[in-house]
């Protein structure tokens, strides 16, 4: 069979573009993601083992034993994750996303969101807000008592709230969101205030009362990443509907672990193409220096693998003052962006440069041609379980999973 | 012992991560030991206690205070790093109208739609590479590389001259196309003159001397160095003539080139004669043989090139094509010219003449004795026999006054289907035949309808040397050779360069001709936009001669992988 590469891709970035996410529900991980059992821990990036496991992400599973009662101390916790008991596999396997460590366990409440072009469902954990957090691998008892409160009080009134609204339209907002300062990814101050706009006025009517309501609802309007979740999840349904089409070069998943980075390309199937994930380049919060640092981590270069976050950049000038630089900085990244993606989005566009689409669809063999990684922004863990942020900045996916990628796709299809 | 300074800022807002880049720019500062810039909340004065930076002012600082303080080595040390925080703020700002830079060619020509020309200077392990693409994309290319292969230089010139483009190089120093240097140029002045020249100090020599002399140019098409040798046989060139031939404000070509290879040069003065402009050739270290030849003009260096063409072009003369040559009426196969002379002078400038046109003529009394014919009674390919050589008049009358050998000569080579020009000299006067034409008229007529007969075209030229009150009156011999269907004049010289132009034609659509697609004008005419991808300095020329242009930030291809390279080369065929 002869390939035609051009036409792949066309199709490829045709289905990212015509996925319609819609916001459907909350659900306990085990009740919806298929495939979770009791002893299934997911998290970010590609394949990892205790072993090798970077501190964020072994504090966020420490973390979420403690959440689901399954061990009394973080000592516990560890030998039983050391035993061999609890399997261990990447969000991704199950079609779902985590930001930063990425931590899901059965019991967690997850948002499922629907693209209704397909009827294929992506899976992301509750936001949990800034500072000392799970996914940043912080496991102390505010932590476990805020994803308690999460899953308690606030999963079960969103859940309600989205059914009542009969689902919620990630694309729309996303579209609307880019219009008004965000990239996506990394801000989504707009994008977290439309989302609690719309989930207000049915919180009003689903929380158990006033007092409630007004906690939900002031938790999701203070937090500049409620919606990040589910924008990760919209963005997998996205990205996931081109997936899979024989001769095409774009990537489909770009995640990373802390320890590894991986890309998968939809021409090459599931395939993870990897290599150690980088240091990012960043600001660091006072205290906090580059030796605290863990490597690159999290699935929400999920947002850059749809054509939003560091690719919109160009339509969220005040995220430069997040990595140093200038307004112009962040309309170059944009800019640089399309020479290594194949189309543009008909849906996400860029005021500053006269509603162009986003630059969509990472073309291996562009990005190889040019030598041109894609460009993250990212916050940055504590090297160290339990701690938490230290900071945030910029990161370039390695060449060399693109490289890699590049000869294996010469190699499958005989180029 | 480490000083610790602080400077409150009150009610100045700044978002936490200018803090942060702040910070990191202050810790970098010598001296200094440890920076902190927040804002004064009491969780960021727990974070500066710990890490040693607290003071009593920073202790009362308020949540809206800006905080700057800094540990450092010394009092001067600390004191100059808080006096530079104001220029550290503003710094971030002083790059904000950078242009732009795109990183590869298609992303440069998305930004500039307009842009007819890519300047290339990148190393030549990866110059055709750039400028396949940019032929692709449908641009004129300026290849300043060097290190091209000839191959990949073939590659690339058949690509252009079947989309009807310029590749100016490889190893091309310097062009200039209305008025636009590109490369290494002068600032030469606008005005009618054309120039194409192999490559670079040519090209400046003489368009300066044009420039210094009052004059100015059309434009400067470089072609390369290589492009009048054999592999290449001047593609470029050609094209540039043939553009330029077009170009209604050229008024005079100018062709300049270290020594072509000979069979490349006759190529080019073959294509220039067709010119209805004055070309002026200097190849060189190649002698010319004549000064003027119809629209071709031959200097003797490059400074004699420059005062002709500008001579040429303040005072043009008519160089509007000759006669118009019967080339259609011509069969397949007929290509040889036959000269059957009576006067030796006659003969021996013919062939000298006919050298210009065709590559060897063979005579009888040749000029040069490599091209004695071996047997005077037969010709062969292109031959001019003297009959009033001793050989023929031994026991016979000089065919002056006897034309019956002339005659018998005259239906042999019209018999002969290779044969399409034949060429008498027909001289009267005092001791002449009385009258000459009347025995060779029908001859001629009898001549040409055996060819026409036979399914051919045969032309038949005469030179008729004589005056009104020679017994035989010139005119009325011409009357009647003409009736006969002759081409006559009475300058040899004249027909001789008729019946060579006719030659050439011939023997050249007998070679292969070298088919292209003709440049746009227009391209060339239009205000110049370029791309740069190379060295940025090629940039900076247009800039300041205010022409748009844009740089890319280049990289070699997959880093200069050729594993990768070679994949991303072979994946092209199958999108």
């Amino acid at each position: 069979m002869t390939i035609n590469i051009d036409q792949a891709n066309q199709k490829v970035i045709d289905a990212f573009m015509d996925a319609r996410p819609m916001v459907t529900g909350v659900a306990p991980a085990r009740d919806v993601i298929p495939g979770m059992h009791d002893n299934l821990l997911l998290h970010a990036g590609p394949p990892a083992t205790w072993e090798n496991m970077s501190g964020p992400v072994r504090g966020a599973m420490i973390g979420a034993l403690l959440f689901e009662g399954r061990a009394k101390s973080a000592e516990e916790a560890e030998e039983m994750l050391s035993s061999g008991k609890f399997e261990f596999a990447p969000c991704h396997h199950y079609d779902s996303t985590g930001p930063m460590a990425g931590v899901m366990s059965p019991s967690m409440l997850v948002y499922i969101v629907e693209n209704t072009t397909t009827g294929y469902k992506a899976f992301s954990g509750l936001n949990e807000g800034r500072g000392k957090v799970l996914r940043m691998g912080a496991y102390s008892e505010e932590v476990i008592n805020r994803m308690q409160w999460l899953n308690d009080v606030l999963g079960p009134a969103v859940d309600a709230a989205l059914k009542e609204m009969g689902g919620l339209d990630i694309r729309t907002l996303l579209a609307k969101a880019l219009h008004m300062g965000d990239d996506g990814h990394n801000r989504l101050d707009a994008a977290s205030l439309l989302y609690t706009n719309l989930l207000a006025p049915y919180i009003t009517k689903t929380a158990k009362d006033a007092d409630t309501a007004s906690e939900i609802i002031k938790f999701l309007g203070e937090n500049a990443l409620s919606v990040l979740n589910p924008v990760m999840a919209g963005c997998k349904t996205m990205t996931q509907a081109g997936h899979n089409v024989e001769g095409s070069t774009i990537v489909t998943v770009m995640a990373r672990n802390g320890t590894d980075i991986g890309i998968r390309v939809s021409g090459l199937g599931d395939q993870w193409f990897t290599a150690p994930a980088p240091v990012v380049d960043a600001l660091y919060f006072p205290g906090f220096t580059e030796k605290d640092a863990s490597r690159d981590i999290g699935d929400s270069t999920i947002t850059e693998t749809a054509g939003i976050g560091g690719f919109a950049m160009a339509s969220a000038p005040a995220l430069v003052t997040f990595i140093g630089g200038t307004p112009r900085d962040a309309i170059n990244t944009t800019l640089d962006m399309y020479e290594i993606t194949f189309g543009e989005h008909k849906h996400f566009s860029i005021p500053f440069l006269d509603f162009r689409g986003t630059p969509t669809g990472v073309d291996i063999r562009k990005v190889v041609e040019k030598n041109m990684p894609p460009r993250v922004n990212t916050g940055v863990a504590h090297k160290d379980p339990g701690v938490g942020q230290v900071g945030a900045g910029v990161v370039s996916v390695p060449m060399s999973v693109f490289e890699d990628a590049l000869v294996a796709f010469a190699e499958k299809y005989g180029i | 012992m480490a000083v610790i300074k602080a400077e409150i800022r009150s009610g100045s807002y700044f978002d936490s991560a200018v803090l942060m880049q702040l910070q990191r720019s202050l810790g970098q500062l010598e001296g200094i030991q440890d920076a902190g810039v927040v804002m004064g909340t009491e969780e960021n004065k727990e974070i500066l206690a710990h890490i040693d930076l607290l003071s009593p002012e920073v202790q009362a600082s308020k949540p809206d205070d800006m905080v700057v303080v800094v540990r450092a080595e010394n009092e001067e040390a600390a004191n100059n790093a808080l006096g530079s925080v104001d220029e550290l703020l503003s710094r971030k700002k002083s790059n904000v109208d950078q242009e732009y830079r795109p990183k590869s060619l298609e992303g440069a020509a998305e930004m500039l739609p307009d842009a007819s020309w890519v300047l290339i200077s990148v190393a030549g392990r990866f110059a055709a590479r750039v400028a396949h693409q940019a032929l692709d994309l449908g641009k004129h290319v300026f290849l300043f590389s060097d290190n091209v292969s000839v191959e990949e230089e073939i590659s690339l010139k058949n690509k252009a001259a079947e989309k009807g483009l310029l590749v100016m190089g490889p190893d091309c120093g310097t062009a200039m196309i209305s008025g636009i240097g590109l490369g290494f140029a002068n600032k030469i002045r606008k005005g009618p003159i054309g120039v194409v020249a192999a490559a670079g100090t040519g090209l400046q020599q003489v368009t300066t001397r044009i420039h210094q002399l009052g004059s100015g140019i059309t434009h400067g098409i470089g072609t390369g160095g290589r492009d009048l040798k054999e592999p290449i046989g001047a593609a470029t060139f050609l094209m540039a003539l043939d553009v330029l031939a077009r170009d209604p404000e050229t008024k005079v070509i100018t062709l300049v080139s270290k020594p072509p290879a000979p069979k490349v040069a006759e190529k080019v003065i073959r294509q220039a004669r067709k010119i209805n402009k004055p070309v002026v050739i200097n190849f060189i270290a190649r002698k010319p043989t004549t000064r003027q030849d119809g629209n071709l003009y031959f200097a003797t260096g490059m400074d004699d090139a420059a005062a002709l063409s500008v001579q040429l072009a303040e005072n043009t003369p008519d160089v509007t094509s000759g006669p118009e040559l019967p080339l259609d009426k011509f069969a397949e196969g007929q290509r040889y010219f036959r000269g059957l002379f009576s006067g030796g002078t006659l003969a021996y400038e013919a062939q000298f003449l006919l050298e210009e046109f065709v590559p060897r003529v063979w005579a009888n009394a040749p000029i040069k004795k490599e091209n004695q014919l071996k047997d005077s009674l037969s010709s062969e390919e292109h031959t001019i026999v003297d009959l009033g050589e001793d050989e023929f008049t031994v026991g016979r009358l000089h065919p002056m006054m006897d034309n019956e050998m002339r005659i018998r000569r005259l239906m042999e080579e019209a018999r002969d289907p290779e044969v399409a020009v034949i060429m008498l000299d027909v001289v009267i006067g005092y001791g002449s035949h009385p009258d000459p034409a009347s025995e060779l008229a029908p001859a001629i007529k009898n001549a040409k309808t055996l060819a026409e007969k036979a399914g051919r075209y045969l032309e038949v030229v005469v030179v008729a040397t004589g005056t009104d009150e020679d017994p035989q009156v010139l005119d009325t011999q011409v009357e009647q050779l003409r009736d006969a269907g002759a081409w006559v004049s009475s300058s040899n010289e004249e027909v001789v360069k008729y019946a060579g132009s006719i030659l050439q034609a011939l023997n050249q659509e007998a070679e292969k001709e070298y088919v292209f697609t003709p440049i746009d004008l227009s391209t060339l005419k239009k205000d110049l936009e370029a791309i740069n991808v190379g060295l940025e300095s090629f940039a900076e020329n247009l800039v300041d001669q205010e022409t748009p242009v844009i740089h890319v930030e280049w990289k070699p291809p997959a880093g200069g992988n050729d594993k990768l390279m070679s994949i991303l080369d072979r994946m092209k065929k199958f999108s």
